[in-house]
């Protein structure tokens, strides 16, 4: 049974500026890869849980502790654009 | 004289020890073997003559002196280029990242640095470790040296290569989905995947954070867990970290497989498997049980949906783990008239065609209305993968297959069908998935001379098992054929 | 028709850790840009988050003191979305496991008691902050965004209400005592102005007595509590307006404009909700145990509605007794000292949230304490200082060590109540003004104020009123 994929909304989604042929390619692959994929669901899994972590592991908390930053100098010399001691974007288009 | 660059990490440890050799001695002849074989194997994206040198030297400075690390003190070892490395080059092997160094060092490499080790250079890699090939690598595949026209495996194809060739004593990958142990498989070396949290995985670039593992490619089980043991442990940068003290599987390394119990996984043999692998895995297990060992079939039908389940966690988490990938604040950026078109035209073009098709899937299965049926659904399918080892093994105390279902295919046989690059990766999930130690050895090679290596899986936090059976098997296979390096110049011993 | 507004209000709430929730980079706000930053809470390559126990605790705390079950297991969650402020381009957040739900809070809205329930209460990181460049300031004309990342990382508690307040003014008063809480808690210095305490409103109308609910709107942007009243106000009015002249409300974001008094809506993004929430790999699922809960619910402190209903229940009237109880404890602590001495509670709370609380505005090295206080009080109720009297008093008791009585001395403010003296300056009054005498006896209730005027002259300004007014009443009858 073919799978629905609306590739150009998950490509939005995703931050992919792709282009129509390219979505096309993928769409195809992608829909060979999720019928593959989709076999999960005919594995009998009621009374199971998702895995949080393969050893049951809980918590893994931390002090409440101070711990050096790093340089700014060496933070900013790795980016594409900086002023001033702040990183610097093209504008927004829409709010957060 | 045999050539340096050809000897174990235990043997140079001991010549460096008795003065047969110095640190910097050992770090020439293991570079002069990558000026060799680079051209052709393109194992390495970055090798740091300085940094390695400057080690080389601080090693035989604490050797005279008369205060050696440890075992790994004056090895020159590669690292993949997932691992941050601090002021050195961390591409992971994408465009995305070309001339990216990161401002801190993973914790792994804190703690080869503490333990002496010279890192050599950064390993080449399937883009973000996607891939089974190393030819997703955005700076050109890797080749394998037993044969240049055939791929090394990967995602960690660069280290295994490298490991293989002799222009590293030993090497550092990470193991999402049998990025260890296939190019280990596939080169002839032995590659080892630790029980999920045993090393830490701060700083290593995240692909699927469920699954990531660091662990050790080298040419010999011993070597595999001296690696493994100069990184493992607790770290409290890693709340995924397992707290107590990591196994001790040393003693182990001499029991021998008498009065083991041992289970062959029915379900990853059959179809799709060459002859020649499916014969090393018999003869190996029948030696298995001729010196004692409990041999008998099991059968673990979750594996069968193991890769799909998969192949909907990992991309789903890749999704999210690469959005960091934007332009903002370190790497590649494109020009925009906004910040969302900046960002979406520097993924689309920074990011090659395996990660972005992992990308859309992973975003796909996460979305609404998708969720249940498939990350969701994958989830429960991994509970129940970890139940049905959990009772496999109260019956056994290893598991065993072949690592790979083939030797080394040929450069560009996979990559016009994703499908059948992924299923590559059927014997080696299922330890992804459940969280298990599980370590490939090299027993035989096929008929062109093409290695085969055969999988040993131990329950969680098992390394002692696991290196029991592992080490057996290495002495019965008895394995040694080397690849002949298709360079002149090159001292064989 | 007859309108009924719905309001739900979101708090976001910054706890004052020392470090942030997920890396050990400091909290401390006013810093040059970019210097408080890890590959943690940066997102850089490889890094992972680990969680501040201490902020869990916090979160433990408010959860309890709002009354709400504390799950015994929770989970955190990746909320996916790209922003350039959000560094990994997803938040780490809580869906559908947050540590507490099910509270409440109770409030007085115009004398009547009302329990707003809350939803949850999450633990969450916060984002960087961006400055748009550019003609003021506004993402809309900005020519480029400067991003600083030392908030980014912060821990932040999200608390939802039930969508129980029924008007502008009561949501007001839930932020309020909402912030009264978290303050009292200490886990954050929960000032709107400093952006340590945010409210998000979701506003929607319905016809009186309906049920179901109508479209709601999110309004963001309010910078103080009185904003926040006016935001949703102004909503409620905008969408009564709507949906009285035939028109629908679109389900959207608006943002309030101080200047203007009015919202407007900002752009809507497509696909935006689809945040794709799955249990954060990198972080184990949390699990608190019994032990721990108790011992923070018994460590609670007196919360401000507990102590409004102890004051009230000392005679103190509702709306003082709700204005100290959430004052500062300083203040507090001199109620406390000062009705130990037996100063009487209702006044007493009514000098301090007025009288002190103002002197302390204008002065800031004010200092008074319970006892000279109750001392002064006790003058006043002795008839030996008038209002305005000790009012003076009180002034220079701030600045000096001097009990009341001293002072009042020097300051030559004490009251006459001696009914000799008075009776004296009466009659010298009533012989000098013969015609005002007679006009108040003819009936001119109002002549009396003068009289009164003449006599306090007279004495000074010193004489107690009450005692002039009696006593002129008598002498003139």
């Amino acid at each position: 049974m073919p799978i629905e994929i609306d590739i150009a909304h998950v490509a939005r989604l995703a931050r992919l500026a792709l282009g129509p042929d390219e979505l096309e390619i993928y769409h195809a692959q992608l829909g060979v890869i999720l019928e593959h994929a989709a076999k999960v669901q005919s594995v009998p899994v009621s009374g199971l849980e998702p895995t949080a972590h393969p050893l049951a592991l809980v918590n893994g908390f931390r002090p409440d502790e101070v711990r050096p930053s790093l340089d700014r100098d060496e933070v900013l010399a790795a980016a594409p654009e900086a002023a001033e001691g702040y990183f610097v974007v093209p504008p927004a288009l829409e709010g957060s | 004289m045999s050539d340096l660059a050809d000897l174990s990490i235990a043997a140079a440890g001991e010549g460096m020890a008795n003065g047969a050799f110095s640190a910097g001695e050992l770090l020439e002849a293991v570079l002069k073997r990558a000026s060799l074989t680079e051209a052709d194997l393109h194992c390495y994206l970055t090798i740091d003559h300085d940094g390695a040198r400057g080690s080389a030297h601080e090693s035989e400075v604490r050797r005279r002196e008369g205060t050696p690390e440890g075992p790994l003190d004056g090895i020159p070892i590669a690292v993949k280029d997932n691992f941050c490395t601090r002021g050195l080059q961390t591409t992971c092997g994408s465009q995305i990242l070309a001339g990216y160094r990161p401002p801190y060092d993973a914790t792994a490499v804190a703690r080869l640095r503490r333990a002496g080790a010279v890192i050599v250079g950064k390993t080449n890699l399937d883009e973000f470790a996607m891939g089974s090939s190393t030819e997703n690598s955005g700076f050109g595949p890797s080749r394998n040296p037993w044969d240049r026209e055939r791929v090394p495996g990967g995602s960690s194809g660069g280290s295994a290569a490298a490991v293989a060739a002799g222009s590293a004593l030993g090497a550092y990958g990470s193991d999402t989905g049998g990025s260890i142990r296939q190019p280990a498989s596939l080169c002839g070396v032995v590659g080892f995947k630790p029980t999920y949290g045993l090393v830490s995985r701060y700083g290593l670039v995240a692909f699927s954070s469920s699954f990531d593992q660091i662990g050790p490619l080298a040419k010999s089980v011993d070597d595999a867990l001296t690696l493994f043991e100069a990184v493992a442990g607790h770290d409290p940068r890693d709340a995924t970290s397992y707290p107590g003290p990591a196994p001790v599987a040393r003693p182990e390394l001499a029991r021998g497989a008498k009065g083991v119990r041992i289970g062959l996984v029915k379900e990853l043999a059959g179809e799709g498997y060459e002859p020649a692998v499916a014969e090393a895995t018999t003869k190996i297990v029948e030696v298995l049980g001729a010196e004692g060992a409990d041999v008998v079939e099991v059968s673990l039908p979750t594996f069968a949906t193991a890769l799909s389940a998969y192949y909907l966690i990992a991309p789903a988490e890749a999704s999210a783990n690469l959005a960091r990938f934007d332009g903002v604040r370190y790497g590649l950026r494109l020009p925009g008239d906004t910040v969302e078109d900046m960002m979406g035209r520097t993924r689309a073009e920074g990011f090659g065609p395996e990660v972005t098709r992992r990308i859309l899937l992973g975003t796909y299965a996460l979305s609404a209305g998708y969720y249940d049926a498939f990350y969701g659904q994958a989830q429960r399918v991994r509970s129940k993968l970890i139940a049905e080892l959990a009772e496999v093994f109260g019956r056994v105390d290893a598991l065993v297959s072949p690592a790979s279902p083939t030797t080394a295919f040929e450069l560009g046989a996979k990559t016009q069908d994703p499908l059948s690059m992924y299923l590559t990766d059927v014997c080696t999930i299922p330890a992804n998935l459940s969280g298990i130690p599980a370590i490939s050895i090299p027993v035989a090679t096929d008929e062109r001379g093409l290695p085969i290596g055969f999988q040993v899986m131990a329950p969680a936090l098992g390394e002692p098992m696991l290196f029991r059976v592992a080490a057996a098997v290495e002495r019965l296979a008895g394995f040694s054929a080397r690849p002949e390096l298709a360079t002149a110049g090159v001292a064989r011993p | 028709m007859k309108w009924e507004p719905v309001i739900g209000i979101e708090a976001h709430v910054e706890l004052k850790t020392a470090s942030k929730m997920f890396c050990g980079c400091s909290v401390t706000f006013g810093e040059e840009p970019n210097t408080n930053v890890c590959p943690t809470c940066l997102g850089l390559p490889g890094a992972l988050p680990v969680p501040n126990s201490r902020a869990l605790e916090a979160i433990t705390q408010i959860g309890l003191a709002l009354h709400c079950q504390i799950a015994p297991q929770s989970v955190f969650h990746r909320k996916n979305y790209f922003y350039a402020d959000l560094p990994k381009n997803y938040q780490v957040s809580q869906f559908d496991s947050p540590i507490a739900i099910d509270g409440w809070l109770e409030i007085d809205v115009e004398s009547v008691t009302e329990r707003i329930r809350i939803e949850r209460a999450h633990m969450e990181e916060d984002t960087g902050k961006s400055l748009h460049q550019g003609d003021g300031g506004r993402i809309h004309s900005a020519t480029a965004t400067w991003l600083d990342f030392n908030r980014s990382g912060v821990p932040l508690v999200e608390i939802v209400s039930r969508p129980d307040l029924r008007s502008a003014a009561a949501a007001r008063t839930y932020a309020q005592d909402l912030r009264s809480v978290v303050a009292e808690l200490d886990v954050s210095d929960a000032r709107m102005e400093e952006g340590s305490i945010r409210f998000d409103a979701n506003v929607s109308v319905r016809p009186q007595g309906e049920e179901g609910l109508g479209t709601k709107v999110e309004i963001k942007n309010m910078n103080s509590f009185r904003s926040l009243e006016r935001a949703i106000a102004s909503e409620i009015a905008r969408q009564i307006e709507v949906l009285g002249s035939g028109g629908t409300v679109s389900q959207e974001t608006r943002h309030w404009d101080e200047q203007l008094g009015a919202t407007h809506s900002m752009r809507t993004k497509e696909g935006s909700s689809d945040y794709r929430y799955f249990a954060e790999p990198d972080l184990l699922p949390l699990r608190f145990e019994r032990e721990t809960i108790e011992r923070l619910r018994s460590g609670l402190p007196e919360l401000p509605a507990e102590r409004r209903h102890r004051f009230e229940a000392m005679g103190v009237d509702a709306s003082t007794a709700r204005t100290l109880a959430g004052a500062d404890p300083e203040l507090r602590q001199v109620f406390t000292d000062a009705i130990a001495e037996g100063a009487e509670p209702g006044t007493t709370a009514h000098w301090i949230t007025g009288e002190v609380t103002a002197a302390i505005r204008k002065s800031p090295a004010f200092r008074i304490d319970g006892a000279r206080l109750a001392e002064l009080l006790t003058m006043i109720d002795d008839g030996k200082l008038s209002s305005s009297g000790a009012k003076s008093v009180l002034s220079e008791l701030g600045v000096t060590s001097a009990g009341a009585a001293t002072v009042a001395a020097r300051l030559d403010v004490l009251q006459v109540s001696d009914t000799a003296t008075i009776e004296s300056a009466v009659r010298e009054v009533l012989a000098a003004q013969p015609e005002s005498a007679n006009r108040y006896r003819a009936g001119e209730e109002k002549v009396l104020g003068f009289l009164v005027g003449q006599v306090m002259k007279a004495t000074g300004g010193k004489a107690d009123p009450k005692l002039v007014n009696e006593i002129l009443r008598r002498e003139l009858a």
